[in-house]
């Protein structure tokens, strides 16, 4: 084209990236991609590979190995061998190399953005300017925590193996997400990259045998989901950190329950974008642009549904139209191209055939006259409009350039809709008015909330989801502790010194005729929303002492009872929304109650569980103060202020799970009851609690202790019964977000399987005894009985 | 909304952009972030790349969009006398055969001085196109008596400018007083006539916040600007793609309001052909291809001009060029 023509068109032309050092690689592997395990590329024997292509040509990249059981095995194995040297190292070692792999692929960055979009499809400028930074800054970052694991970290150690698994969106930072904070905390490493994407984490490998990173510590083996089963499945490793679907990430927690092994589950979204009408509404049209049409929208927290408040709705629709139509389409190796090549073809027919059944159900459709490659495959940036709640484009994760517009009209219906979902990723709040973005962030149920601004990532904020988005967090101290433990468990070696008593569990029998006379002059009843209600069923059971003499009738709560009883912690939310200070001053009278009543506790310990009266006051005095604690606690949990590079904050808010339900220990029945419920109501849930099935009295005279205490109605609920059967319906109900559980290793592989129903946080003993007198160990407590979410602010004028 | 797709399009030539009455509303409802703009301007220039014939386009395009600017205390007849000259003939022959662009007969879009040195340069500019630029009201500061500004003004116009530059009372958009803001610009445009382009500096340097500067754009747009300034370039801090990101919008918004399109000029500090660049393509997506000329775009500039003949030397030659090959203005 000449000059002079370019001159009166103004247009923008060519501008293509290079890629002839990628082509010499792959060249120079054209037999097909070894593994990389135990610090050597490995070919298997009779090696099966497939074909990895460029999705914007569909032209063949290179060959890539099917790793086999052998394969897998010998990865675990070394991750195995290393494990124990590479902790040995130390912080400072260990963050030697981590610097060292930084350094690395900032030398190389170039070569990792472009293979990455030779692979992946993603515009060259994202790769270059967005995924490779955060690489290395993820790198940088987990540097320093490995440097001050040793001095600020020192009571935790790590996991050991860790199992990876990462999808093919972001291949190289996903890869950087898990490999980082895993290694930095010792643990050693078996990564499994996506079929479609296994490239760059292969370059990636080339950069820890050339940085001399030891071996073992990192194996990267590569295959489908059948690889990626066998590593969930392994009994060698201590954890899996997934990133995928939530598909997946279910059947993830399913097959590891009950084996004790750790999981994170990042997993996808259906995000809310909010745009109140004293937005910035211009600005908020380019935050849709880097929502919804960043990396094809293949992208789990994509702002893929737009709520915008009706007095501007069709204001902003028109100026959101205007700018769809100035995004370039393309390949993605060209410097101007917005939006590059979807990743693979089965992937473009999911989203259009979403896109068709959306408009069949009566969304409008409208895209932008733009011109995209005949071949390759590519979607054009989408609108829906018409979008009813009801519409599969307002529910379903459509992983593509398809932005569902709804409309809300005042704050509290865009928190309603904003929420009307089944995950929880992240949300993004547009309004100039601070009052309402800082009032609206805590009320979207996500793992993040960007106020005026978009898909902003940093290694030093955590990055995670509520709901069926996923479980954990990654990235700052929170992502850390995925991948820690406390070197000093407060599980007790061996049963615990108490779990003597716990042969009152067998007295427990079912019956229905009045025959006996309870043992003590009293009406054990359910404890639901406030009030002290009969059983459902109408069924009651005798407890009985360890010498095996009558103490009292309790009743049998059964299914309805549980699901009146979370129906009231879930009506409970105010106290969610209480300050901690309010909350301390609900425990510390909780306390003055329960120390009124220390005798007559204390004669119940003595009656339930067999004490002496020496024992039972040590039990009842440790209750107090551990009621106490939490209490402390209520107020002092405080939120952490991360200073991620931009000009702002983030908050990064310890909030409540929401709705808990807790099941007891038989063992030092008072203590742990009280221990658990104050940890809990302290943080701001309100829980379902079934109490130790040895000694449910003590939790039924508590109920008294509540009533006078002013506990509002719903947050704290107790059913008696059969513990294990309770907790299933607890562990299956859909409202429940969070479950904790001490009891038999099968009732904790029960609760663990059946919480993948809605991907509940999930505690569990594993069937070991706690020390419940160990001092220290509230934190713990206080860790797993709150979500983090942060809020990024940026500022300025 | 695209400002292309106007149905009511009003060419700058034919009217100028009368104004309108004053809407406190429109400036009322202003909203402007100030990370998201910062966002936007960082991404933006890597989003958009010019290679090659492209770039060489590009660059001379933003030759043609350049009013050649001299506002010293020093400038004499023949510094003036040397600035037209470039002005007239901004490529050296040689690099216009080169690149194949004779025909475009190429010249900045105007030339730019104090009211002193308008006759000089209207002298010197005889015979062709090229517009003289006067700066005016007080300039920079714009704090003179108004009669005098206004007189100023008429002096300049008088003297033969065909364009005016005004810079306005930046206090009273400090203290919110855009009544006053927006009769002050009016008078100006009286004063201006009907055949002068007013150019309204709003000295973004010295408005301290990204949606004063929205609003000042806004309020003098109504008052009848052709075009919105950024800076005089003697403010500590000058054009930038953040204030120049804000005011287009306006513009943009404005012409959604009222249908009138007005010209953009940033100006101070953008001295690189990469900067020019950046611009251009701030313009290309914000606003549209018919904002890509001198009659809806200009750079107040005075370096610039030498670092593009340098890039377009290169891009003839392969080889880096040097400032001295040039011929200076």
């Amino acid at each position: 084209m000449k000059i002079s023509d370019i001159f009166k068109k103004m247009s923008y032309g060519p501008a293509p990236e290079g890629h002839d050092k990628i082509d010499q690689w792959l060249e120079d592997h054209k037999k097909g991609f070894g593994m990389y395990i135990n610090g050597q590329w490995y070919q298997q024997n009779k090696g099966q590979f497939f074909e990895s292509k460029n999705p914007s040509n569909g032209k063949l990249l290179a060959k890539i190995s099917q790793a086999s059981d052998e394969s897998i095995e010998l990865a675990i194995q070394s991750a195995r061998a290393a494990q124990p040297e590479w902790q040995k190292l130390g912080g400072h070692g260990r963050a030697k190399y981590l610097y060292a792999i930084a350094r690395l692929i900032q030398k190389r960055s170039r070569e990792f953005a472009v293979i990455e979009s030779m692979d992946n499809g993603k515009p060259i400028r994202e790769s270059r300017d967005i995924d490779i930074p955060l690489v290395v800054r993820h790198f940088y970052h987990h540097a320093g925590w490995a440097q001050l694991m040793d001095s600020e970290l020192s009571d935790f150690v790590p996991l050991g193996v860790v199992g990876q698994i990462i999808p093919w969106n972001f291949p190289l930072l996903m890869a950087a997400w898990k490999i980082a904070p895993a290694i930095a905390a010792g643990n050693c490493v078996v990564i499994k990259p996506a079929e479609y994407t296994s490239l760059s984490a292969l370059m990636l490998a080339e950069v820890f045998e050339e940085v001399g990173l030891p071996k073992g510590v990192v194996n990267v083996v590569t295959g489908d989901g059948v690889v990626g089963n066998a590593i969930v499945t392994h009994e060698n490793i201590d954890k899996i950190a997934f990133t995928g679907s939530t598909e997946v990430g279910k059947i993830i927690r399913e097959k590891t329950a009950g084996t004790g092994k750790k999981i994170t589950l990042e997993l996808g979204g259906k995000s809310p974008f909010i745009v109140f009408d004293d937005a910035d509404l211009d600005s908020a049209v380019e935050g849709i642009v880097d929502a919804i049409w960043f990396n094809q929208g293949q992208v789990c927290c994509a702002g893929s549904r737009l709520l915008v408040q009706e007095t501007v709705e069709e204001k902003f629709v028109e100026k959101l139209k205007a700018r769809m139509k100035k995004l370039i389409v393309g390949d993605p190796l060209d410097k101007n191209t917005d939006i590059g090549a979807i990743v693979d073809p089965s992937q473009q027919q999911r989203i259009l055939s979403i896109v068709e059944q959306s408009v069949a159900e009566g969304a409008t459709k409208w895209q932008p006259k733009l011109s995209s490659p005949k071949d390759g495959c590519f979607c054009l940036p989408t609108l829906l409009t018409d979008v009813e709640t009801s519409n599969v484009a307002a529910n379903v994760e459509i992983f593509g350039p398809v932005l569902s517009v709804m409309s809300f009209r005042e704050q509290s219906e865009a928190i309603t809709l904003a929420n009307n979902t089944r995950y929880g990723l992240a949300s993004s709040v547009w309004s100039e008015n601070i009052n309402r973005a800082l009032d609206v962030a805590p009320q979207i149920k996500a793992g993040v909330v960007w106020i005026n601004t978009t898909n902003q990532f940093d290694a030093s904020c955590g990055f995670g989801g509520y709901r069926e988005s996923g479980v954990g967090r990654e990235g700052g101290m929170e992502g850390m502790h995925e991948y820690m433990k406390p070197a000093n468990p407060i599980y007790l070696e061996g049963k615990s010194k108490k779990e003597a008593n716990k042969g009152a569990k067998s007295t427990i029998k079912n019956t229905t005729d009045k025959g006996d006379f309870p043992a003590i002059d009293q009406t054990a009843k359910l404890y639901i929303n406030g009030k002290q209600v009969r059983p459902d069923g109408g069924y009651s059971l005798v407890v009985h002492s360890p010498t095996g003499t009558d103490c009292g009738r309790i009743s049998e709560g059964n299914r309805k009872d549980v699901r009146n009883a979370v129906e009231a912690a879930f009506k409970a939310g105010s106290w969610s929304q209480s300050n901690g200070h309010f909350r301390a001053q609900i425990l510390y009278f909780m306390a003055e109650n329960l120390a009124y009543r220390r005798g007559e506790f204390c004669e119940r310990l003595k009656q339930v569980a067999g004490y002496t009266q020496k024992q039972a006051e040590t039990e009842f005095d440790a209750a107090i103060s551990q009621i106490f604690t939490y209490a402390a606690w209520a107020d002092k949990y405080d939120s952490a202020v991360h200073q991620p590079p931009m000009h702002g904050v983030t908050l990064a808010m310890n909030e409540a799970i929401g709705v808990m339900a807790i099941g007891c220990p038989d063992d030092t029945p008072l203590l742990a009851f009280v221990s658990l419920l104050s940890a809990a109501i302290a943080m701001g849930n309100r829980v379902v609690i079934i109490p130790s099935e040895s000694a449910p009295l003590l939790a039924t005279d508590f109920y008294q202790i509540l009533e006078t205490s002013d506990m509002p109605a719903g947050v704290v609920n107790i059913i008696t019964g059969d513990k294990d059967s309770l907790m299933k319906v607890l562990s299956e109900h859909q409202q429940v977000e969070g479950v904790w559980y001490h009891g038999s290793i099968e009732g904790c592989k029960m609760v663990e399987m059946a919480s993948a129903t809605n991907l509940k946080r999930t505690w569990v003993n594993y069937g070991k005894a706690f020390d419940w007198y160990r001092t220290g160990k509230e934190r713990q407590f206080l860790r797993e009985a709150c979500e983090v979410k942060n809020v990024w602010i940026p500022y300025g004028d | 909304m695209d400002a292309q797709d106007s149905s009511v399009v009003k060419s700058f030539h034919g009217v100028h952009n009368p104004g309108v009455e004053l809407k406190m509303q429109w400036v009322d409802d202003i909203r402007v972030n100030f990370s998201a703009i910062q966002r936007r301007v960082n991404t933006l220039t890597k989003r958009r790349s010019l290679k090659k014939a492209w770039q060489a386009a590009w660059l001379l395009k933003a030759v043609s969009c350049i009013d050649l600017t001299t506002l010293s205390g020093q400038d004499t007849p023949g510094k003036v006398k040397r600035l037209c000259a470039k002005a007239k003939n901004p490529i050296s022959l040689e690099l216009q055969k080169a690149l194949e662009v004779e025909d475009l007969n190429i010249t900045t879009g105007a030339v730019c001085v104090y009211h002193e040195m308008v006759p000089v340069a209207v002298k010197a500019l005889e015979g062709t196109d090229i517009p003289v630029a006067a700066v005016s009201t007080g300039f920079p500061a714009g704090l003179s008596s108004f009669a005098t500004r206004l007189e100023e003004i008429k002096h300049s116009v008088a003297a033969g400018a065909k364009e005016i530059d005004i810079v306005i009372t930046r206090g009273l958009v400090l203290n919110g007083k855009w009544q006053q803001l927006y009769d002050e610009i009016k008078a100006f445009k009286k004063a201006c006539g009907s055949d002068v382009h007013m150019k309204t500096i709003i000295s973004t340097g010295e408005l301290s916040t990204l949606n004063n500067v929205a609003r000042a754009s806004m309020v003098a747009m109504m008052a009848g600007s052709d075009f919105i300034k950024t800076s005089t370039g003697m403010e500590s801090t000058n054009a930038n793609l953040a204030v120049s990101l804000v005011m287009t919008r306006m513009i943009r918004h404005y012409q959604v309001l009222t249908g009138y399109r007005v010209g953009f000029k940033p100006a101070g500090g953008i001295s690189t052909a990469k900067d020019a660049i950046n611009y251009l393509v701030l313009m290309k997506e914000e606003l549209g291809d018919y904002w890509l000329n001198p009659e809806m775009f200009r750079f107040g500039a005075s370096s610039l001009l030498a670092d593009i003949e340098r890039q377009l030397e290169h891009h003839v030659t392969g080889r880096y060029s040097a400032f001295h090959r040039h011929p200076i203005s």
